[in-house]
């Protein structure tokens, strides 16, 4: 079943186009992460999938079309935007009450069995809680909710490593199954690497790059090459080549493992290295977006 | 912590077998004005602080005059013309109330970017803008009501112990005071004219508080007073000020009405008189369009 389903998606602000014919497809089931460099136009396509913005070309998730009926799709989607949108004013447990009162599918008992495992008090105000604690909170209640999917916009930007290590950690192993749907923008790609099951590259305003998570181990391969085997390596066009600690690192597309192992050692590449070939590759774009 | 998560891993299964629940659209608009009441709670705190400042001061004025004046022609004078002053007092209270309220309710979403949580829950933009705009148009008015007789019946009270104490008899006090008639004069003027007939001033404000970025108070005023300066340069005439003036007066015949409700309520209020005004029903038909404005505004903002 397509949870996701986007072709030709445009939206302009003014003269600037945040999105350029974006199509995309996500299947239930999948954690896709959408991975682009600042003002790419993440937020923008992520919004224009929660109805939060108009937009151009055709879009569908579940089913509807976000932007008319927006309220209908919050039944089944959840999203957490940013960080700390929660009013600062609330009680944590008027959050509980508020939710449970208007959502179909929050599950007030499972809400509180995550908030019991962390340090938030119930009767706290959320301006009294640290920011990794407001997360916590936020995704508490996001968790309880039975959604189809669940849309995280830079969930753990500004938390310190242990919350967001956390952060993804109760996600996939409390909430994440079959059934369900995650779409997740992040600057730490390094941290959702081993999470995604999908990957998308999108840079201004367009998805340069997209592929399976076992297709991305299955043809990309990074080789820390023998100086003396630079230039046979070279021979096999590598997407890119980079200096760490005066070896020469190549990255390929489709190579055969066999040999460019004679060359050195073989790796699967990190999601950044590739990120960086891919977006540095593109025409007119200085390297070292990807964080 | 494995067991924990299994546990937890079992009960969404069970969860997500079981058929969600149903919430109803006066389920949705009952949480979204008891959310209102929990982010502003100067809408009953300040005609409670109201209230006790003015019983603190009856009290002290009571015991003083207690001593001195005997007449209970006098007496009872007094205490109706305090009562129309704590109603009037408290009138000005939550209207000074409902028009902040009304500046902020939805700027300050925007403003701390907590309007991104409230839209990713099934609340739609109607139902929040209603649930807003409620607030001045019913909930105020009935708080107004409940404060302003519950702190006139405390003066009652009081009097009659000072009465009692002088070793006066009480009948003259509580038989011509229209006990039952007074409250039902101050609901119908509380409701018909501080809910209904300045509803386009609330239904003005929500829409400039949608729509403003910064200086929402600005931006509400500056119109009206453009128009009203634009007017008099342009035509040398003064209506668009006088039929804001007649409105804020609570239209001619209500203000009069209002004015006498105290005295002897049911004779001279007609309570039907401003209910066929035209100007009534064009003021709700106003109060409508800004609403619709406001909602269709709300659905195309983020943050600020």
């Amino acid at each position: 079943m397509t949870v996701i389903e986007a072709r030709g998606l445009r939206k302009a602000f003014g003269t600037t186009v945040a999105l350029d014919g974006v199509d995309l497809r996500v299947e239930e089931g999948r954690i896709l992460g959408l991975i682009g460099p600042n003002g790419a136009g993440k937020t923008t396509a992520l919004n224009a999938i929660l109805g939060l913005t108009p937009y151009q070309g055709q879009l569908s998730v579940l089913g509807r079309d976000p932007w008319n009926s927006r309220d209908q799709l919050m039944r089944d989607v959840c999203f957490i935007a940013d960080v700390a949108v929660l009013p600062r004013w609330i009680r944590v447990s008027q959050a509980l009450d508020y939710v449970a009162g208007i959502h179909p599918r929050f599950d007030r008992a499972k809400a509180e069995g995550f908030l019991a495992k962390t340090t938030i008090c119930l009767t706290s105000k959320v301006r009294e809680l640290s920011k990794g604690m407001v997360t916590q909170l936020h995704l508490a209640l996001v968790m309880a909710i039975d959604a189809r999917l669940l849309v995280l916009d830079e969930p753990t930007l500004g938390l310190d490593i242990l919350y967001r290590k956390q952060f993804y950690d109760s996600l996939l192993n409390d909430y994440f199954d079959r059934s369900r749907t995650i779409v997740v923008t992040t600057h730490q790609v390094e941290e959702i690497q081993n999470v995604l099951t999908d990957v998308m590259f999108i840079d201004r305003g367009r998805i340069v790059f997209g592929c399976s998570m076992e297709e991305f181990e299955s043809r990309y391969l990074e080789v820390t090459v023998h100086p003396e085997q630079v230039a046979a390596a070279r021979a096999l066009k590598p997407m890119q080549e980079r200096q760490a600690l005066g070896r020469s690192i190549l990255l390929f597309d489709r190579a055969d493992r066999q040999q460019l192992a004679t060359f050195g050692d073989v790796r699967t590449p990190s999601l950044a290295d590739l990120f960086v070939a891919v977006i540095g590759n593109q025409p007119g774009r200085a390297q070292g977006a990807a964080r | 912590m494995n067991t924990q998560s299994d546990a937890i891993l079992n009960s969404t299964v069970e969860s997500q077998a079981a058929a969600p629940a149903v919430i109803s659209a006066t389920q949705r608009m009952y949480w979204s004005v008891r959310r209102e009441l929990w982010e502003n709670r100067s809408i009953y705190i300040a005609p409670l602080v109201v209230a006790a400042l003015l019983l603190f001061g009856f009290l002290i004025a009571s015991l003083g005059r207690a001593l001195s004046t005997a007449n209970l022609d006098q007496r009872r004078a007094v205490l109706e013309e305090r009562s129309m002053f704590v109603a009037f007092l408290l009138m000005g209270t939550t209207f000074v109330v409902g028009v902040f309220y009304c500046l902020d309710a939805l700027h300050g979403e925007r403003r701390d970017r907590s309007i991104m949580f409230w839209k990713s829950l099934p609340v739609s933009d109607l139902t929040t803008v209603l649930s807003k705009a409620s607030i001045p148009i019913v909930v105020l008015p009935l708080i107004t009501f409940a404060t302003t007789v519950v702190t006139q019946f405390i003066m009652m009270m009081l009097s009659s112990m000072v009465l009692l104490g002088s070793g006066m008899s009480l009948s003259p006090l509580w038989a011509r005071s229209s006990l039952l008639l007074m409250p039902l004069a101050l609901l119908y003027h509380l409701v018909i004219i501080h809910g209904l007939w300045y509803a386009p001033f609330y239904g003005w404000l929500l829409l400039v508080s949608a729509w403003a970025r910064r200086a929402a108070f600005l931006w509400a005023a500056l119109p009206v007073v453009a128009i009203g300066i634009v007017e008099k340069l342009a035509f040398n005439t003064t209506h668009f000020v006088a039929v804001l003036g007649h409105r804020l007066g609570g239209g001619g015949e209500a203000s009069s009405a209002a004015g006498r409700m105290a005295m002897d309520p049911m004779l001279k209020l007609a309570p039907l008189g401003i209910l066929i005004s035209p100007g009534f029903w064009i003021g709700l038909a106003i109060t409508a369009a800004f609403l619709a404005a406001a909602v269709r505004v709300r659905r195309y903002q983020g943050p600020i």
